[in-house]
């Protein structure tokens, strides 16, 4: 799936009941996380819940993998590595993630007062990608 | 008659509507709602006699100063402290332990000594100590409470002993609802030659505090959770203690003399008093005080204990809900889990449907660990509070409960 199916499917939600089901669904589909790297070393700071974020750096693009411990956000979390996953530096950089979860009728999920570490989280790709 | 949807009406907050529908306001451990005639007191001050205190030799001056010392006034009575200068004004109960740490702390705390808190204790009365003990060479003891969040005597008297300096305790925890028996403490701490500091920041909303009853040597607490503003707390402290005590904060209105040579210091409380104090603040504190007084605890206590039998009753009826802290002796404080919903996630529907309530370690983290959590949801009550409040945190709850259900 990409990201222009993904605004599709959201666009036919009627209530945020049915939107945060599809949410959480996306959320069990999300590619599991090695226990292993449940440390303290690969959390995100400033988030309510634990969430962890693994970057892997393959031919010139950077693989994610993520968790958290909170059901919602391990769904925001698939989409967020939707978004940026396999993407060079250049590309992840060039991203307007807030226009595309405007577009899903999340942005609830990304503004700074809401404390669900979501934007530490898109920080922290960020900085990967300046790093490589 | 105990009528809280009139009282109700007395915050105009009530009146908001999010998305066409009511809030049920549970937090209010973490602040209260406030009154207008707060609003209209602060307001009255700044549109009819504002000035800066105790420094004026005109009308305005004069006025602000007789209602910042009336405010003052207003709080000895609350407490029954003996004498209106045992009452200093701070920013928070925060900044009113943090005092006691920097002025009387670093003087009588020493190499050797121990100060003894609960396991329960709000980071403001941990961290302060925590970080006294570390300059001082002092020892930071801990007293458990029960699996129920109960006091035990016995843990308590245990690690109490002649290097005892101060007990530093909860009056009522912000977690677990546990009402320490603050009386009985401060005599046997007072035994061992012990001072005593209480945190009466959840006890002086929801019960009467009498300092001299309970003896304690400081008692702290704010402003904004009793019904009144931000940005003013209170530090009770006996007069012969807080006389020995050097200034905890330098500049003006704290001293008597000043030459480049030698500065002498005000008398108490102006000497914990520096710069200009939040004047305005302390009206409106007052008058949040008054507003309590006026409805009267003994109403407030009865409404607010119905409520927690109906809580209790409503909270039950949610699958693996799970209550954490249930001493015999609690106020109106509930922390929850619901089976493995991450807070985080309850707290997003309950949201969606206007209940608000607290999650997180609520500044308490020991104590939210020694319960096996890293996390919980909490819903707290006050004296606007209604069934209807509780209707809304169940429905939402079951709500959440069935969303989140793993199929």
């Amino acid at each position: 799936m990409d990201i222009e199916e993904l605004i599709e499917n959201f666009s036919f939600f009627e209530n945020w009941e049915e939107k945060y089901q599809y949410v959480i669904d996306l959320g069990n589909k999300l590619e599991p996380l090695d226990a292993a790297y449940k440390t303290e070393e690969w959390k995100v700071k400033g988030c309510q819940s634990q969430v962890w974020l693994v970057p892997h750096f393959v031919n010139g693009c950077i693989h994610f993998a993520g968790d958290s411990d909170a059901i919602l956000v391990r769904g925001i979390i698939a989409i967020i590595l939707l978004i940026y996953n396999d993407k060079t530096p250049e590309e992840i950089k060039s991203i307007d993630v807030m226009k595309i979860f405007a577009k899903l009728g999340l942005e609830e999920n990304l503004t700074p007062s809401r404390r669900n570490g979501m934007l530490s989280m898109v920080a922290k790709i960020r900085e990967y990608a300046d790093f490589k | 008659m105990y009528d809280v949807y009139k009282i109700r009406k007395d915050f105009p907050i009530f009146d908001v509507r999010v998305n066409g529908k009511p809030v049920a306001y549970l937090d209010t451990t973490a602040s209260a709602q406030k009154p207008q005639a707060v609003f209209d007191a602060m307001r009255r001050v700044y549109y009819e006699f504002y000035a800066n205190p105790h420094r004026g030799t005109y009308y305005f001056a004069d006025a602000i100063t007789t209602a910042y010392e009336r405010a003052r006034e207003t709080v000895r009575q609350f407490i029954n402290a003996r004498e209106a200068r045992e009452i200093v004004f701070t920013r928070n109960a925060t900044e009113s332990i943090n005092l006691v740490a920097a002025t009387w702390g670093l003087q009588n705390i020493h190499a050797g000594d121990e100060i003894l808190i609960s396991e329960a204790e709000h980071h403001a009365n941990l961290v302060p100590w925590q970080h006294l003990c570390e300059i001082s060479g002092a020892k930071l003891m801990v007293f458990p409470v029960a699996d129920d969040g109960d006091y035990i005597a016995e843990e308590f008297l245990a690690r109490l002993n002649e290097k005892t300096k101060l007990v530093a305790v909860s009056a009522m925890s912000n977690v677990l609802g546990t009402m320490f028996p603050i009386k009985e403490i401060t005599a046997a701490a007072h035994g061992v030659g012990a001072k005593v500091l209480v945190d009466a920041c959840q006890f002086a909303v929801h019960y009467p505090l009498d300092v001299q009853d309970v003896d304690c040597d400081f008692a702290a607490f704010s402003g904004h959770k009793i019904y009144g503003p931000t940005g003013i707390g209170v530090l009770y402290g006996k007069a012969e203690v807080l006389e020995k005590m050097p200034p905890y904060q330098f500049g003006g209105d704290m001293v008597e003399n000043v030459t480049f040579a030698k500065t002498t210091y005000a008398d108490i409380p102006a000497r914990f008093e520096a710069g200009t104090p939040a004047s305005v603040q302390a009206v409106g504190m007052a008058e949040g005080i008054k507003y309590i007084e006026r409805i009267g605890f003994e109403d407030i206590v009865r409404h607010e204990e119905e409520l927690i039998k109906y809580t209790n009753q409503r909270l039950v009826e949610v699958p693996k809900l799970k209550i954490i802290g249930t001493a015999k002796n609690k106020g109106g404080v509930f922390s929850f889990a619901v089976g493995n919903i991450h807070p985080q996630d309850l707290a997003f529907v309950l949201n969606k449907e206007n209940v608000a309530i607290r999650i997180g370690h609520h500044c308490a983290q020991p104590i939210v660990n020694r319960m096996g959590y890293n996390s919980l949801a909490r819903a707290s009550l006050g004296l606007y509070t209604t069934k209807e409040d509780i209707d809304a945190l169940a429905a939402a709850l079951l709500k959440a409960e069935k969303f989140f259900r793993e199929e």
